[in-house]
């Protein structure tokens, strides 16, 4: 069944369309004249004025448009998120390659194109715009992750990134293949209407496995720490976020609409993946003195907390699920980005602030930074009052809605391993420090500007999320 | 008006925290007042008397997150007013115990102490479990910057793990809690986190038994009973001597409070099958509490493991549960509140002067300080429980009201007044009697230590001699719990019969 595009599915793709438009001018503006700062405007405006383009995509929603996209609430909500995200990953970005030199210019066309493929992963509803979205987040994030070329570091991310989202992609479309060739159909609501064959929920395992690695849960989390250390720390903050949401945004739609929740086999593997996740991760935190490692192994830990939200879905609806999933990824982004855009914002000019040594006596030497920092880890930490702890409220409901007893035990004891690690970081920035700085240093003043966004959101979220929770209510349909 | 009594001391804290700049004093002066405007706060409902009918002084009720249910909803009862008050004057003694001990970060210190004491008032008041939550989890914040910055030679250490202990274990009372929500939310539909609605939760045996074992443990963990109290000898030694009087003389309570608002009353049906569990441990905790007591060497440790006795009494009170009992209770907690924080501040000032708290380099003090020395033994005695004193008050109705209940584990419970001499008067004679085992050159109590002092020794004398007057505060509260347990206790057994005669 072919039909036309009508006005109205053009309005509902604005967001996206705008994005494509602003990475097309961003790319031109470069080629025409190569101007740091220009491009960063340049793209600043493409994001913002893409932004706006959502309340009017929001008036039509939801709608399908062709069998490829869905652009529902639960989309859109996910795509301010990931847009928003992007705009702080590029502020962090442009004082962060400001002072280092080089030509800086394509990496934020390559951001545009991370988030539109984030953007598109969002509203999928069938396995083609899936691959297709997956793709071009992983391509932009290769090029993105390996691109100060010559660190050796960033480098060997690049290529272990490389390597292993490329294994990942054979997984993903072996198991589209196998099941498609058992039922003839790629969208997730008609898979939802057929009977599940031993075939198809082996590929929808090898669909899983695939996501696995895209998520870092455990036992696909090799790659997390070396490619967070050795990526750029906003490019770290963009694969923390913005990818690892939108696969996880994609995986609940899908596993809901096609059903494949209810298989006992992919529950079971599920659970499993997720306590695991959630121990492992924290534990391997702990004894971590580099904090890019730290953050890295501690957002193993978090989507394993999430999967409790996904598992949940199958019980409790989509609706509840999703709006947990939501408020948590919420939270999790603006806690993420503070966290590395302090990490950003202490990098001098010749290295990056990562090991934790360099954290000693902030609160003496930057107080606003240290207080910025200890609330973002004070909220991953899911301590009341900060965003993180409303998240954690979330899946704890949606967990006990559904009876999770051991995955919220794993839940326990994994914030228990995690508080730990998080403290110690406050606790060294909490310490007298061995010698004062020399003197003022230069104040970047929009990564500031940033932060202070990020903190007022963080304890916004906190304190009185009751206005976000009401602007939320995604609904998403499970399959009968 | 109750939100006024915290927001008070979240905008002093600020305000003391920003006074730095304006000289050392500053910080103080403003945490003197902040906590004295509090305690003015406290004055009508004092002078107001008692309400002729039901338990509750005030009320405030707003919405605060919709969606679930969760309110914005402050009471004030009794026994909760009794505590608060405490926890005023004992803040006020904590700022004054710092004064001299304190010297860097003046400001963020008392922005620290303040922004506790919130924390604890709003434990005291919340009626929402959510945001009682919130408010048992945020108290823990600031407590843990006051050991972690201010503490002694192991802060790290000894922060860490207070952190822990406290916050996963208030994890399994947020998972509890949840999980009573949606019981509720499944029997009536509406999600609702009000504690008078979730009284009102039907709950099947078994299911109740979890849900009570997620709060009982993380209050057990607060009091401190055993086996959860590890965490305690390390914070007490640890902190501060104001962070120690704010952790010994008004923490510790936020966990019994929690036992006595929470965990009996929402779950009757279970509580008659497990206070023997319950009373078992608290007399574990008197005798353990008290033999380690005695064999430390360190001042601050002996204290706090002292307190670990104590608390032993409070949690066998609350599991007898019957009037007397109860009484005792009230009374033990705020003597104890008083007791404790005079031996942590008496600690504190030698470890201020003399530089150690082993007990074995001291010795002979009295000679040097007579009056430290003659303070000492006067709460020492208060605290093994001699008569005309608060402690004996609270101690000897617990065993009053247990020995109803079970005479056998109350006759081991009144052991404990054996154990509490030896080592409350061992502090006294390693201390301050016999000879010198080193020279130190120190000086007395000045005006500001023997105005401190004197003041909680008027507060002792005072509950140890006129006890009613907090019992008459606390009563309403008291008649009113306990009718609604012989209610419901009588209710149980028929309730449960008709429950399992249900396919």
């Amino acid at each position: 069944m072919i039909t036309a595009i009508t006005a109205n599915d053009l309005l509902a793709l604005l967001p996206l369309i705008a994005l494509s438009a602003a990475a097309v001018i961003v790319m031109l503006a470069i080629g025409f004249r190569r101007n740091h700062r220009l491009t960063f405007v340049l793209t600043v405006a493409g994001i913002l004025i893409s932004l706006m383009t959502v309340p009017l995509a929001s008036d039509v929603a939801p709608r399908l448009v062709t069998p490829l996209l869905l652009m529902d609430r639960y989309a859109l909500v996910f795509i301010i998120l990931a847009y928003a995200s992007g705009l702080a990953t590029v502020v962090l970005c442009w004082e962060y390659f400001h002072v280092r030199g080089g030509q800086a210019e394509e990496l934020y066309l390559l951001i545009l194109t991370a988030l539109l493929g984030a953007g598109v992963l969002a509203a999928a509803h069938h396995f083609a715009s899936f691959f297709l979205g997956l793709e071009t987040l992983s391509v932009s994030l290769f090029a993105l992750i390996a691109y100060p070329l010559r660190q050796a570091q960033a480098l060997e991310a690049g290529i272990k990134y490389l390597v292993l989202s490329g294994v990942a992609s054979a997984f993903l479309l072996f198991g589209m293949a196998l099941v498609y060739a058992e039922t003839g159909t790629m969208e997730f609501a008609v898979l939802g209407t057929m009977p599940g064959t031993f075939q198809s929920v082996i590929g929808t395992i090898l669909i899983i496995v695939a996501l696995g690695f895209k998520l870092s849960l455990v036992p696909f989390h090799l790659w997390t720490p070396d490619v967070y250390q050795g990526a750029p720390v906003p490019i770290t903050a963009l694969l923390a976020t913005v990818s690892k949401g939108s696969v996880f945004v994609l995986l609940l739609r899908y596993g809901l609409e096609s059903g494949v929740l209810r298989a006992p086999a992919v529950h079971v593997l599920l659970v499993l993946i997720a306590v695991v996740s959630m121990l492992v991760g924290n534990f391997l935190a702990l004894r971590q003195n580099n904090v890019k490692r730290i953050l890295a192994y501690s957002s193993i830990g978090h989507m394993g907390y999430l999967l409790v939200a996904l598992i949940a879905a199958d019980v409790i609806g989509g609706d509840l699920a999703a709006e947990a999933l939501l408020v948590y990824l919420a939270a999790y982004f603006v806690m993420t980005l503070a966290a590395f855009g302090v990490v950003a914002v202490m990098s001098p000019a010749d290295r990056e602030a990562e090991e934790l040594g360099d954290y000693t006596g902030l609160f003496w030497t930057h107080p606003w930074l240290a207080t910025v920092f200890s609330v973002a880890l004070l909220s991953l930490a899911g301590i009341p009052l900060t965003a993180g702890f409303i998240g954690k409220f979330y899946l704890f409901t949606t967990g006990g809605q559904a009876s999770l007893w051991m995955l919220l035990g794993a839940l326990i004891v994994g914030s228990g391993l995690g508080l730990y690690y998080y403290v110690r970081i406050v606790f060294q920035m909490a310490q007298a420090p061995a010698v004062l700085p020399a003197g003022p240093e230069a104040r970047p003043v929009v990564a500031h500007l940033v932060l202070a966004v990020l903190l007022l959101l963080i304890v916004g979220l906190g304190v009185y999320p009751a206005p976000f929770i009401d602007l939320l209510h995604p609904e998403l349909k499970a399959s009968k | 008006m109750l939100a006024a009594l915290i927001l008070v001391l979240v905008v002093g804290g600020l305000i003391a925290w920003h006074a730095d700049r304006y000289g050392g004093n500053a910080p103080r002066w403003i945490a003197v007042i902040t906590l004295l405007l509090d305690g003015a706060l406290l004055v009508p409902f004092f002078a107001g008397g008692l309400p002729d009918a039901g338990v509750w002084l005030d009320d405030v009720r707003w919405r605060w997150i919709p969606r679930f249910g969760i309110g914005f909803h402050l009471g004030l009862d009794g026994v909760s007013l009794l505590l608060i008050a405490l926890t005023v004057f004992l803040g006020i003694m904590a700022v004054m115990a710092s004064w001299t001990e304190i010297k860097d970060r003046v400001g963020l210190f008392h922005f620290n102490l303040l922004w506790t004491l919130a924390g604890v008032l709003g434990v005291f008041l919340a009626l929402d479990l959510f945001l009682f939550f919130v408010f048992w989890e945020i108290m823990i914040v600031p407590m843990y910057f006051l050991i972690a910055l201010w503490g002694h030679e192991n802060r790290a250490y000894a922060a860490i793990k207070f952190f822990l202990f406290t916050q996963v274990s208030g994890l399994l009372m947020l998972l509890a809690i949840v999980v009573l929500v949606i019981i509720h939310q499944r029997n009536t539909g509406v999600y609702t986190f009000d504690y008078f609605d979730l009284l009102q939760t039907n709950l099947e045996v078994n299911t109740a038994l979890w849900l009570m074992l997620g709060f009982f443990i993380a209050f057990t963990v607060k009091l401190p009973g055993i086996p959860f109290h590890t965490w305690l000898p390390d914070a007490h030694t640890q902190a501060p001597t104001g962070g120690s009087v704010i952790l010994a003389g008004v923490m510790l309570k936020t966990g019994a409070y929690g036992l006595l608002r929470f965990v009996i009353p929402f779950f009757p049906e279970v509580i008659a099958d497990f206070s023997p569990i319950a009373m078992g441990l608290g007399v574990a905790g008197i005798l353990y509490g008290g033999m380690l007591a005695f064999a430390q060497p360190d001042m601050k440790r002996l204290v706090a493991y002292s307190s670990v006795s104590h608390m032993g009494f409070v949690l066998v009170g609350l599991f007898a549960w019957n009037a007397p009992a109860l009484q005792g209770v009230v009374i033990t907690l705020l003597a104890h509140g008083i007791s404790s924080a005079a031996l942590f501040v008496l600690a504190g000032a030698v470890q201020e002067r003399i530089h150690t708290r082993d007990m074995n380099r001291m010795g002979g003090l009295w000679a040097d300080v007579p009056r430290m020395a003659a303070i000492g033994l006067f709460f020492s005695i208060a605290a093994l429980g001699m008569p005309g004193l608060g402690n004996f008050i609270g101690e000897f109705l617990v065993l009053l009201g247990a020995y109803r209940v079970d005479a056998a584990m109350t006759a081991a419970a009144a052991l404990g007044l054996v154990i509490a001499p030896v080592y409350s008067l061992i502090l006294i004679q390693r201390a301050f009697h016999g000879g010198p085992r080193e020279r130190h050159r120190i000086h007395d109590f000045g005006a500001r230590e023997l105005s401190l002092m004197g003041l909680l020794i008027v507060a002792m004398v005072w509950i140890g001699l006129y006890p009613q007057s907090m019992l008459d505060v606390s009563e309403a509260w008291l008649k009113g719990s306990l009718r609604g347990w012989e209610e419901t206790v009588a209710l149980a057994p028929s309730q449960i019969s008709t429950r399992e005669g249900e396919p």
